[in-house]
């Protein structure tokens, strides 16, 4: 179906969002409206149900000649943030990203920092307040040593305090690379007492600072690969949508394919085939490319869905009668109306490619150490006697997996903000 | 409904050929090539072999040849069975896999089993209890389900039943069985143990497919006729299961073949964790020692075997909706 194309503007009774020809005109706002309260265009979190749509065009019939125009963002956003999980996903996906950028803050000690006499030593519980008075310590150990074995067992003693405090000073580090400090969230007073809030591994290392640390690699491969993903589907999805015929065929059986490959085993392969004197920075990269191979195909179907549906709706053809050439009609027009699937599919493939690095790492062929990410550290549980002694080396599946549903439901959500439609 | 099948055995013959072009270059990514590792071999033991040996190897082996060529020689193996040597075990790999292989088959096609009964009335009772305790119970343990990955819930289950109960769980039989002949109490021994790995895997098929089960009998349920068939008396039970669930199913058998190649590639890990005789480990020491050949075909045959499970599920898919048969 055609409209015919509006003569004046105020014909306009609907909200024009990006991505339609008219967005470039400009509009007669009524200046005493405050932009930042969606108020005053329409109450979403109105409990009758009322939907948005004939809200708007009350008002606008209301005050006549005036259209108000939220751009699409703002849209977005509120039906964004009707769901509460969507929201608690948010903010659960940005904490770890700030986790991941003040690491060494937060982490008591560096990844590498070796106590043989501390090995496996259990977690110890944190206290804040000491006789009522605020004043943080963590239980000691009561620590025997086996004879035979000479294996240390660690009893929690309560009798054995270790003082701990906020804010202090410990090793240094530079803040994003820049700035010099040695400020650290939380550390012992004396610095050769023993703090593990997660317990040790093997080498007596700090679970709880290696978990923070590999906050770093785990959550970063994922926005990396995707990034890789992301360039590869829209290239190949966008050709395929757009031009269609035998291009659009080939594209669509090559993701066909690679769909119904087993990914792990093809992963494996794949990652076992990289160069063992690599350093952590190409192996890092390596990673990213091979789990972003297979990662694009997701992308690559809904870019090209979305196209082969725009390409159909009225304003593109009106750009075409227009004379717009056609990559100012792909870039102009129709990738910013369908931007915002695009970063709800994103979102949703970080978790495939989080999940890829960790099986890939927990089976010794990602990460390589000294490099950490939560697949690296949970290599060091993958045997019945491991965890039996050290049930604690379990905990960064705990991080993968508050990750992997925080990113589900932040895409998830995003995924319905951006299509009304979809239910 | 035979010409539906026909075409769809044909269009799998370029799937294959790209699939072994896939394996063939995972064999001929690592540096080096078998012979280098011969020499290398000797030289640790302090031979060294004369080149005019090195040069009969290279032609028995075809390695002088273009590297055009020796994909097809490996090809022509393939398709005549002889799938290379395995550097390793110092075996032919095809005598090394079958059974793996087979493990690995018969577990898989089990868990998609398991998902079925499992997804099935899940989905169909969450969507006609929208919103009820049962339906969110449901959902919550899907979001796990979905968040946790296969190995992350095989350690798990490891620690649990050694913490717990005191015993290990992992590999298929109890050591006494391993060799023994089939007879009724190794079956049972089997049954003991296959229920891990299938519940493993089947988690996080049981998660999606209970949502995509959900989502399609809710769209059907809100359609018109679901209304004219309560308008004219017939009782809830049969309206939801005569038409409405028949027609939600479809998806879920369609997304059946990329749920088994999820399944055969998750069963390759958490057989890692389990220590299962099927072909995760196998493929792991494979690949550590670049023992290429016998990767190469554990890929290529895992990788055949997806496809035939998606050809199967397009072909059980059809013979459910005659729309896709005629259209």
């Amino acid at each position: 179906m055609r409209f015919p194309w509006p003569k004046r503007r105020q014909e306009m009774e609907t909200p024009v969002g990006p991505g339609s020809p008219l967005e470039d005109a400009k509009y007669d706002l009524t200046p005493n409206i405050p932009t930042d309260t969606p108020g005053h265009w329409f109450d979403v979190t109105d409990a009758d149900g009322t939907d948005e749509e004939s809200l708007i065009e009350a008002r606008a019939t209301q005050r006549e000649g005036t259209v108000d125009v939220a751009p699409q963002w703002k849209l977005v956003w509120w039906r964004f943030r009707k769901s509460k999980l969507a929201v608690f996903g948010l903010v659960m996906t940005i904490l770890l990203y700030l986790v991941a950028i003040f690491a060494p803050f937060i982490a008591p000690y560096t990844t590498s920092e070796i106590n043989a006499q501390y090995t496996y030593a259990p977690p110890q519980r944190l206290h804040f307040f000491q006789d009522g008075r605020w004043d943080p310590y963590v239980t000691g150990y009561q620590v025997e040593i086996d004879a035979e074995s000479l294996r240390r067992t660690f009893e929690p003693d309560d009798s054995q305090r270790v003082d701990v405090d906020f804010f202090v000073r410990g090793h240094e580090w530079e803040f994003l690379g820049l700035f010099p400090t040695d400020l650290h969230l939380i550390g012992t007073e004396n610095s050769s007492d023993p703090m593990y809030l997660m317990g040790a591994d093997h080498n007596g290392r700090d679970l709880f600072s290696r978990i923070i640390y590999a906050t770093r690699i785990s959550m970063t491969i994922g926005l990396v690969g995707v990034a890789i993903s992301f360039v590869l589907g829209i290239v190949l999805g966008g050709i395929s949508g757009y031009f269609g015929g035998w291009v659009d065929m080939f594209i669509q059986r090559l993701i066909e394919f690679i769909g119904a490959l087993p990914t792990i085993p093809l992963w494996m392969g794949l990652a076992a085939a990289l160069p063992p004197q690599w350093g952590g920075l190409q192996v890092y990269f390596g990673i990213t490319i091979i789990l972003s191979l297979i990662g694009w195909t997701g992308l690559a179907r809904v870019v090209r869905g979305r196209f082969l549906q725009l390409r159909e709706e009225d304003f593109v053809i009106a750009a075409q009668l227009d004379g717009a050439s056609r990559m100012r009609i792909i870039t102009r027009h129709m990738l910013p109306s369908f931007s915002s699937h695009i970063i709800a599919q994103l979102t949703l493939s970080i978790p495939a490619m989080i999940l890829g690095e960790t099986s890939l790492s927990f089976l010794g062929l990602g990460i390589r150490a000294p490099n950490v990410s939560w697949g690296v550290l949970l290599e060091g549980a993958n045997n019945v006697r491991a965890i039996a002694t050290a049930p604690w080396l379990l905990l960064p599946a705990l991080a993968v997996m508050i990750a992997v549903m925080a990113l589900y439901f932040l895409g998830d959500g995003l995924r319905d903000a951006a299509d009304p439609y979809s239910g | 409904m035979l010409q539906y099948v026909i075409r769809r055995l044909l269009i799998m013959i370029p799937t294959l050929l790209a699939i072994s072009l896939v394996a063939f270059i995972i064999i001929q990514l690592p540096p080096g090539d078998y012979l280098t590792t011969v020499i290398t071999n000797a030289a640790a033991r302090g031979e060294t072999i004369d080149p005019a040996e090195v040069a009969r190897l290279e032609r028995q082996y075809g390695l002088d040849k273009p590297i055009v060529l020796q994909y097809f020689d490996w090809l022509g193996g393939l398709l005549v069975g002889d799938w290379g040597y395995s550097f390793e075990y110092n075996r032919p790999v095809s005598e090394l896999i079958w059974e793996r292989i087979g493990w690995s088959f018969v577990i898989s096609l089990l868990s998609l089993l398991v998902v079925w009964f499992v997804a099935f009335p899940l989905g169909v009772f969450s969507a006609v209890r929208q919103h009820s305790w049962g339906d969110y119970i449901t959902a919550f343990f899907g979001f796990i389900g979905l968040s946790t990955p296969d190995f992350l819930l095989a350690l798990l289950l490891l620690y649990i039943s050694f913490a717990w109960f005191n015993q290990s769980v992992g590999g298929l039989f109890s050591p006494e069985y391993i060799d023994a002949a089939w007879s009724l109490a190794r079956f049972g021994d089997l049954l003991a143990h296959l229920w891990v790995p299938l519940v493993i895997l089947g988690t996080n098929g049981i998660a999606s497919m209970t949502r995509i089960m959900r989502a399609n009998l809710l769209d059907e349920l809100r359609k018109p006729y679901v209304t004219t068939a309560r308008a004219k008396g017939l009782t809830e039970a049969r309206l939801t299961m005569k038409y409405p669930v028949r027609i939600a199913v479809n998806p879920l058998v369609s997304s059946s073949g990329g749920l088994l190649a999820g399944l055969i590639s998750g069963e390759a890990i958490v057989a890692v964790v389990l220590s299962l005789p099927t072909t995760g480990p196998m493929l792991l020491g494979a690949l550590r020692a670049q023992d290429m050949y016998l990767a190469a075909s554990f890929i290529m045959l895992l990788s055949v075997l997806t496809t035939v499970g998606v050809l199967l599920s397009d072909i059980a898919l059809a013979w459910v909706d005659p729309r896709i048969r005629f259209g």
